[in-house]
């Protein structure tokens, strides 16, 4: 079994301080406020289960609130009418104050997430910055195009702020998250209402707060905590909110379209779950692929929709990619996020960790073998092993719905052709990655997984100007990259008559 | 957008009304000021020329991360062209001290940690570079207008915020380079890699010394090249300070050479070196031309060029004759008259031709000239005396060829190289004032009756730089903006110079654009990689 640096102790191994929470309540136009019912949230340390501190809850009528604010700061106020260049220098202010905030923001995240304090300082916050930075260079370089139209037009394209933008984030990676959605609206010139996720609120109103100071101007940007069955639907069907982007799972992906249509037919994007193969061929360095298969469904312990939850390895080298990864979950250390020597944290909360175990049991009752974890780290907290299964067939249910947690399964193949088939014979289609050394094995399985992002012989190698988006059911529309800022542009035609042209 | 006001709030003379406060405070200093100044200056005003707040720190040339002295231990003479007295003594470099700046960039470009530093990194340096440019605002600005003759207001005001701007600009582009997968015929997988294109050779010119240099250098970064820049010997002092704060930004040594110089020695040195891959040139057309042989004779390496122009400004009938009046007096005079883009053909409607005249005169008469250095001037010296004597020889050749010489025409004081703001009228398309480019404060009138006319005459020059068209009516305003051969068309307006908008010539003023993603071009080599597909899922 996997070393633990024990789930139950605190974090005396550390000697970071936690630092006292500053923003607990909703940030609805430049102002923190309390819900209007008056109600609150306990927020959870998942590495003991204990309330870290009470956060407004907020509903329908807050939502209200925040979407007013919002409209009214796109449709008077000063964050579209500035230019491009003048909404970038904002931005890149943001990005430096979150750059000098750094540790107290990791620490946010890693107490309330679960997740490794040490990456989440140099990973998740730092991307935060960079991802402000590269949608302020893009503020000033969003071109429409001059058309060629028939004779006798003249004609082009203004791509327009699509107007107010309600975000709805999930928990696993609340600072990217946020910045994801945030950093391209924000550079086309729109104006936000965002929720994060329930379990993670901390960080959001922290930066909601940076943002203020940053100057980003009163209701540009409003966070309104909440749960997804009340708040997140109380944007998700808003009559005057112009977009949702939403990044979660299918099952909620879909509620939000179905919303979405029943109100205001109002666009939608949707990042939403995978079951992701990673398939590794015969001609792989051993030990490259197995640390990259590892990291690939282990990563942010497992919690992380593109986690390479199929691992298909070629006959010829299954056994010794197979000792290597058992290998590397015994040697991986689970213990408390703010410990150097750890490498993976508790689960973000209860409801994950239960499910995640319920679908370890599922994998064994199936007649999948389990090589190595399986059980919960300690007595308390929502730590659990990294876990391997062999022999998992492609129709149980730990190869086919999406466990969220750091559970490895592991097939076997014989062909490409075979591989590929399988691979496929999924409702998902985010990521997949390749590991050989072929180039036409490469570039041919590139083109035939049904999938948003491909990674050959790397994984989870996100870059901000990397379009990121799923196929079939996870997903559509894209986030990160130019491409981003087409889910919050609005594209208009202008076409006139041109008389007396000396060339058409 | 936000530099078209801030030149149009100078150009308005309204300073004390304009939105910015920093202005409105100016504009008290301003009001009294303008008692003394209003009009032409007395020569009395030039007398005693205010001392520049700034010392000259970097007259050496900077090569490989050194400031250095030139080859030949020479030096030259830099002139403040409100006296035409010495303000500093600058490193002499020729031929033999480009041999070492390129050498340098080649070494930089070829082994050096610039083109290999991740483009997040290059933007971070150059976003770095643009602070340091807005916190070194005043003693750039005094340098320009100490070494330039341009008023300070504008070059504070105006030019620098146009440049930390275009350098963040540059900078945002840095990261999103992309090239293409492209459609194949057959199964193949094709892409386009956008590669930096190697040691780029840059000449400025004198006019916005610092203004070129960042359009040159900016751009250039950003795609991950090394640069040598050849200053012009009018002005070589902003640029050596500028290159300062890059290197204080983070660019390693040997990515940005300065080259102080003249143009047979250091400049033809740079155009024919065989290890440049890529020259840009602002400049005369003259010289452009030599320069684009140059490089054909040698190592054949693409060549940009944005070189001089003849630009109209047509003032159609249905014109709001006050504003454009005031629009084609800034198009001309703006920068005492040494723009590319100058509008110095200003063609007018023969209805609103006599209203025009009568307030484009006193407009000019109107203009302030004196120290740059004083609040609320608009036109300081010309650059240096081979410029003023031109120019004065030019006015000499309208009088002679038969236009009439509304206002001005005469230099002013006697000392430095001021000239009277001067208006010609009856001017036709023979008179060599409305062929050749004067580069001074000379605006030639013309009379026009019909738009058919007007493209025609407007069309009939050697130069294709830009046009300013002043209409309301929006078929006038397509069909001159299509019918005319230039590389930008103002419409109701003039001289909005976005870091966006690219700007570049028609005919001989000049190829290639600068500003805008269309330079990122002029600095990349595009890369072709083609491999077959075994069974493809789809082509």
């Amino acid at each position: 079994m996997a070393n633990h640096s024990n789930g139950n102790s605190n974090h005396t191994e550390s000697s970071f301080k936690i630092p006292p929470i500053k923003f607990t309540k909703l940030f609805i136009n430049g102002d923190f406020v309390d819900s209007v019912s008056g109600k609150t949230l306990d927020t959870i340390d998942p590495r003991t289960g204990e309330v870290i501190t009470k956060v407004s809850l907020g509903d329908a009528e807050d939502i209200d609130l925040a979407v007013k604010a919002a409209r009214q700061a796109f449709d008077h106020g000063p964050w579209p009418r500035m230019s491009g260049s003048e909404r970038g220098l904002i931005m890149l202010k943001f990005a430096d104050l979150i750059e000098k905030n750094a540790d107290e923001l990791a620490a946010l995240d890693a107490v309330n997430g679960g997740k490794v304090f040490a990456l989440c300082k140099v990973i998740d916050v730092a991307e935060a910055s960079k991802a402000l930075r590269y949608y302020a260079g893009a503020a000033d370089k969003i071109h429409g195009t001059v058309l060629k139209l028939s004779k006798g037009l003249h004609g082009y394209t203004l791509r327009e702020p699509i107007g107010v933008v309600g975000s709805i984030i999930p928990w696993n990676f609340p600072t990217v998250m946020f910045f994801m959605k945030t950093a391209p609206a924000l550079a086309a010139g729109c104006t936000i209402v965002l929720k994060p996720a329930e379990q993670t609120p901390l960080s959001a109103l922290y930066y909601a707060h940076l943002a203020k100071l940053a100057g980003v101007p009163d209701g540009v940007l409003n966070v309104v905590n909440g749960h997804g069955h009340t708040t997140g639907a109380a944007i998700s069907s808003h009559m005057d909110i112009d977009k949702v982007t939403f990044t979660g799972s299918t099952e909620v992906g879909r509620k939000i379209m179905t919303a979405a249509a029943a109100s205001n037919l109002k666009p939608v994007s949707l990042e939403l779950g995978g079951k992701s193969p990673l398939l590794i061929f015969d001609d792989a360095d051993i030990d490259q692929a197995a640390e990259i298969a590892f990291r690939a469904l282990f990563f942010n312990k497992g919690e992380i929709c593109v986690a390479s939850s199929r691992v298909f390895v070629q006959e010829g080298i299954y056994e010794k990619i197979e000792k290597k990864l058992i290998e590397k979950a015994k040697a991986t250390v689970v213990g408390d996020p703010f410990d150097p020597k750890v490498h993976q944290g508790p689960q973000t909360d209860k409801k994950q960790f239960e499910k995640i175990l319920s679908y370890i049991e599922l994998g064994k009752r199936e007649g999948a073998t389990l090589l190595t974890g399986g059980n919960r780290v300690g007595q308390k907290g929502y730590y659990i092993e990294p876990t391997i299964f062999a022999n998992v067939k492609d129709d149980m249910t730990i190869a086919r719905e999406e466990i969220f947690g750091p559970v490895m399964s592991l097939m076997k193949f014989r062909t490409m052709e075979e591989v590929i088939k399988r691979a496929n014979d999924t409702t998902y289609g985010l990521a997949a990655g390749i590991i050989t050394k072929n180039l036409n094995v490469a570039n041919t399985v590139s083109r035939s997984i049904r999938a948003g992002v491909i990674w050959i012989n790397c994984y989870t190698a996100f870059d901000v100007d990397c379009p990121y988006g799923g196929y079939k059911m996870s997903g559509f529309g894209r986030d990160y990259g130019l491409d981003a800022l087409n889910q919050y542009l609005q594209t208009k035609s202008v076409v006139t008559p041109v008389v007396d042209s000396p060339w058409y | 957008m936000a530099a078209a006001s801030r030149i149009s709030s100078l150009l308005s003379r309204s300073l004390a009304s304009s939105t910015s406060s920093s202005l409105i405070s100016k504009g008290r200093i301003y009001g009294v000021g303008r008692s003394v100044v209003c009009g032409y200056t007395t020569a009395a005003a030039l007398e005693k020329p205010i001392t520049p707040s700034v010392k000259v720190t970097y007259t050496k040339l900077l090569i490989n991360g050194d400031y250095v002295d030139s080859a030949s231990g020479k030096t030259f003479p830099t002139y403040d062209p409100r006296t035409g007295d010495v303000i500093a003594h600058v490193a002499e470099g020729d031929a033999e001290d480009i041999n070492r700046a390129v050498s340098a960039a080649r070494k930089a470009f070829d082994e050096g940690p610039w083109p290999k530093t991740t483009a997040y990194e290059r933007s971070r340096v150059l976003f770095k570079f643009a602070d340091l440019i807005d916190q070194h605002t005043e003693e750039l600005a005094t340098l320009e207008t100490w070494d330039n003759g341009k008023p300070y207001e504008q070059a504070a005001k105006v030019e620098l915020p146009m440049i930390s701007r275009l350098i963040r600009y540059y900078a945002g582009w840095a990261d999103k380079i992309h090239g293409l997968t492209v459609p194949a015929d057959s199964p193949h997988l094709v892409q386009t890699i956008h590669e930096p294109i190697g040691v780029a050779g840059q000449i400025i010119p004198w006019n916005f010394p610092l203004l070129m240099f960042a359009w040159k250098v900016a751009p250039a970064l950003a795609c991950g090249n090394t640069v040598v820049v050849k200053t012009a010997e009018q002005t070589p002092l902003s640029a050596l300070y500028a290159a300062k704060l890059l290197q204080e930004a983070g660019i390693p040594a040997g990515v940005v050479n300065v080259v102080s110089g003249y143009g047979p020695t250091a400049g033809a040195a740079l155009a024919s070196h065989m290890q440049v891959d890529k020259l840009a040139f602002t400049g005369s057309t003259e010289t452009g031309k030599i320069v684009l042989q140059l490089a054909a004779k040698t190592n054949l390496k693409p060549v940009t060029l944005e070189l001089g122009g003849k630009s109209p400004f047509i003032v159609c009938k249905d014109a709001d004759v006050d504003k454009a009046v005031e629009l084609a007096h800034f198009a001309l005079f703006f920068n005492q008259g040494q723009c590319c883009c100058a509008g110095s053909r200003t063609y007018v409607h023969e209805s609103v031709y006599d209203e025009f005249l009568e307030k484009a005169k006193a407009r000019a008469l109107k203009r302030s000239v004196g120290d740059p250095f004083v609040a609320g001037i608009e036109q300081g010296p010309q650059i240096d005396s081979e410029q003023f004597e031109k120019i004065m020889k030019y006015i000499r050749s309208g009088v002679e060829s038969g236009a009439t010489l509304e206002t001005g025409g005469e230099r002013i004081g006697d000392k430095g190289y001021y000239i009277q703001p001067t208006v010609f009228s009856n001017v036709n398309e023979n008179m060599l004032i409305s062929k050749d480019e004067i580069f001074g404060p000379v605006q030639s009138i013309l009379k026009f009756k019909d738009i058919n006319e007007v493209i025609r005459r407007a069309n009939t020059t050697t130069y294709g730089l830009a046009a300013g068209v002043f209409t309301q009516d929006i078929d006038t305003a397509n069909t001159l903006t299509r019918a005319l051969k230039v590389g930008t068309v103002w419409v109701n307006c003039y001289d909005v110079f976005d870091a966006a908008i690219p700007f570049g010539g028609y005919k001989m003023s000049g190829q290639g654009r600068e500003k805008g993603i269309h330079c990122l071009s002029n600095y990349l080599q595009v890369k072709a990689v083609v491999t077959p597909l075994k069974d493809p899922a789809w082509i």
